[in-house]
């Protein structure tokens, strides 16, 4: 028994002995290798991944086909924007980005299968991808056994954080907080009705949501109201709202559902420009399905609008317009997306190495300047510091800027006194 | 739960509630027509009815953004039109795929069911391919939004009414041609016995294209008006899907009448319990109900008697 311990405690010192030894060689081997400035293969990249002398391979795991493409296709996009524009500019430490992009197809067992294939087979350095929580859920475990580096761009639930995730979008408290101190302020709300899908990510919002305006805002809520995903009939909650005449509808429905509730909304005569409406789930993408005429005067509660006027964003839009189309709106999610290579370019560079394990412990305080929403900071547990913005829409489907807040609002996935 | 509120708002939040039950009605109706025809007289599984629906929404969007482009003068009424166009697109494509596929498997009727089902993410992806991932957005003419005024707190979504007036004309318009035309009696026939159908002289082969196409025109045609009250992308048509087979198998499947039955019966539970509870355990309890009822009924609320 004690041998084997002390096998076990020898090893991992022998064969750093012996990695020592052997990367000798390939320090004298240097000069001769290495293009320009770029650090030697060998040096930059300990674990096998698939990184040569002038490339560097990365996933992207999204759904292309099934019922999730609507929502991701502009992550795909954003994504690839992002590595074109890196590889532009002389890639990472030296290397072309090249990317292998796998389709999820929308069913969360298929995420876990071709993200063990871009792990194991492909060796990928990073993999952007997921979207749903449930995605999310199903690859972490394989992220987590193969140590992979994951980014994940979509605003969620929150109650997770892993070393193999850099949580790009928000979590529930850093999205809805600021949105209903506003609300509660700028219009004296009390009273609020929930609706939501019914799923993880809803319920959870939800319940943070309910917490916030009970305890600290000292209001109520009328009524709290979820429907099937995909649900088209929304007429009889519409009454019910009409009945408890709420200050402030709150919703987080999802998906098609969305197209239907808003258009039975603007049918059954509740005028947004008086019933103050506030959304953590319609992005520009969604009002594109919704119609801006169906949806003006709602507020929307997330950390980035198209219409953001900043210099970043105004070298973004153009850009991503031009490589995807005039017609094509960018969403919240679809910016965070285009954080993830980034964010994964300057990690790499700020710990001199393609190692998942170096990228993880240099994650935290890596900051990303040229982010379309601002400036972005990671936290010590993996997600972003962000600002928390409301717009208002419009009907040409864009939102206009109404507030957002004075600092950076820290991610916290595990809220105390929210659970 | 309604000791807070006053007479007059518990009144009319009556009105307004069987309302909603009247629209949900006629939704289910409209979806569940075409899949009456096709399932019910016809016999074939046909899952790829919501691609059909869909189908419809699509060309309602592509007449829209045509209007919109070269005669926005006519934009108002573009909605008549485009609904013409979706019956028959829809319609063409049901037969197309009932030429190429369904008459092959008459005989093996649950086979229809895998391949239906396999057409339909054909095309889903087909309209993937075609029109993007993203969902379009239909826009309305302005006469077709809002609602209408009654009183201060009775309020009539005027898409609802528009979806009520449709229902009725297309249900009137195909009980007549299958119970009062000379067709709807070969269609009967065909139905009833395809050997002795065919030995009396019926042209079987052209009455089952014809009907499966009818079956999709007014899929097609539901689509269209659809694009009120929901969304249009690749997938959309899969949110209809398992209601319209409920309404269908429930109501009992060769009979109209019992469609129409079935869809009031279960619209009318969904949208009452829906206001006493949260949408999604109104919907559980619908189920269970149907599920019930089945159980007891397996022919469904109305069965045709038929000598075995």
């Amino acid at each position: 028994m004690s041998d084997e311990a002390n096998k076990g405690l020898l090893s991992p010192l022998r064969r750093k002995l012996l990695m020592g030894m052997a990367a000798v060689p390939a320090i004298t081997m240097l000069p001769r290798a290495s293009f320009a400035q770029a650090p030697a293969t060998s040096a930059v990249n300990t674990t096998g991944l698939a990184v040569t002398d002038t490339e560097v391979t990365v996933g992207i795991l999204h759904s292309a086909t099934g019922t999730m493409a609507i929502s991701e296709t502009g992550s795909i996009e954003a994504e690839k924007l992002a590595i074109e524009q890196i590889n532009a500019m002389g890639g990472v430490l030296g290397r072309k980005i090249k990317f292998i992009q796998e389709d999820g197809a929308s069913d969360w067992p298929t995420f876990a299968e071709k993200a063990k294939k871009l792990l194991v087979n492909d060796k990928v350095a990073a993999i952007m991808g997921c979207w749903t929580s449930a995605s999310r859920k199903a690859v972490l475990p394989v992220m987590e056994q193969y140590n992979g580096m994951l980014y994940y761009p979509t605003f969620y639930e929150g109650l997770e954080q892993s070393k193999n995730v850099i949580y790009t979008g928000q979590e529930a408290t850093q999205q809805i907080l600021a949105g209903l101190n506003w609300i509660a302020k700028e219009k004296g709300a009390k009273s609020f009705f929930f609706i939501g899908s019914d799923y993880i990510w809803p319920r959870t919002s939800n319940k943070i949501a309910r917490k916030h305006v009970e305890n600290v805002l000292k209001g109520k809520v009328v009524g709290e109201e979820y429907y099937p995903l995909g649900n088209t009939q929304f007429n009889s909650v519409i009454n019910k709202i009409k009945l408890t005449k709420p200050d402030v509808i709150f919703t987080d429905v999802v998906g098609g559902s969305n197209v239907a509730f808003y258009k039975q909304l603007k049918a059954a005569g509740i005028d947004l420009s008086k019933q103050a409406l506030l959304t953590i789930s319609v992005t520009e993408d969604e009002i594109d399905g919704i119609g801006g005429e169906n949806i003006a005067g709602a507020y929307a509660c997330m950390k980035y609008f198209q219409s953001l006027d900043n210099p970043n964003n105004k070298t973004f839009v153009p850009a991503f317009k031009k490589m995807w189309g005039e017609k094509t709106v960018i969403g919240d999610v679809t910016q965070a997306a285009y954080l993830g290579p980034w964010l994964w370019k300057l990690t790499v560079e700020k710990a001199g190495s393609f190692d998942v394990d170096k990228i993880a412990a240099a994650s935290p305080g890596v900051e990303f300047k040229g982010a379309p929403e601002g400036y972005v900071r990671i936290h010590e547990n993996h997600h972003l510091w962000s600002k928390t913005r409301v717009g208002r829409a419009k009907l040409d489907g864009q939102f206009e800027l109404i507030f957002e807040t004075a600092d950076l609002v820290e991610p916290d996935p595990f809220p105390k006194g929210y659970q | 739960m309604f000791g807070d509120y006053s007479l007059g708002d518990l009144g009319s939040i009556f009105v307004m509630q069987g309302f909603a039950g009247l629209i949900l009605f006629s939704v289910y109706v409209l979806m569940a027509l075409g899949l009456a025809i096709i399932f019910g007289q016809m016999g074939v599984i046909n899952m790829a009815h919501g691609e059909f629906m869909i189908l419809g929404a699509y060309v309602t969007w592509m007449t829209s953004s045509f209007f919109q482009s070269y005669l926005p003068s006519l934009f108002s009424g573009y909605f008549f039109l485009a609904m013409i166009l979706a019956f028959v697109a829809s319609g063409a494509l049901g037969m197309l795929v009932e030429w190429v596929l369904i008459r092959h498997l008459y005989r093996r009727p649950l086979d229809t069911l895998l391949a239906t089902w396999g057409l339909s993410l054909i095309l889903q992806q087909a309209y993937r391919s075609v029109f993007g991932a993203r969902e379009v957005g239909v826009e309305l003419p302005q006469w077709m939004l809002g609602s209408l005024h009654v009183s201060d707190s009775i309020e009539v979504p005027i898409n609802g009414v528009f979806v009520m007036c449709l229902t009725v004309l297309i249900t009137v318009g195909v009980a007549y041609v299958m119970y009062k035309s000379r067709w709807g009696r070969q269609v009967r026939a065909v139905v009833q016995n395809r050997i002795m159908a065919g030995a009396v002289g019926i042209n079987t082969e052209k009455v089952d294209r014809y009907t499966y196409g009818l079956g999709c025109g007014i899929a097609g045609v539901a689509g269209s008006a659809f694009t009120m009250i929901g969304s249009t992308g690749p997938t959309s048509g899969q949110l209809y899907i398992v209601d319209t087979f409920l309404v269908v198998v429930f109501g009992g499947a060769a009979s109209l009448l019992g469609t129409i039955a079935s869809a009031f019966s279960i619209s009318q539970t969904q949208s009452t319990l829906e206001f006493f509870m949260s949408g999604s355990m109104a919907k559980v309890l619908t189920l269970l109900a149907v599920v019930g009822i089945l159980m007891l009924r397996p022919q469904g609320l109305f069965a045709l008697k038929v000598r075995k």
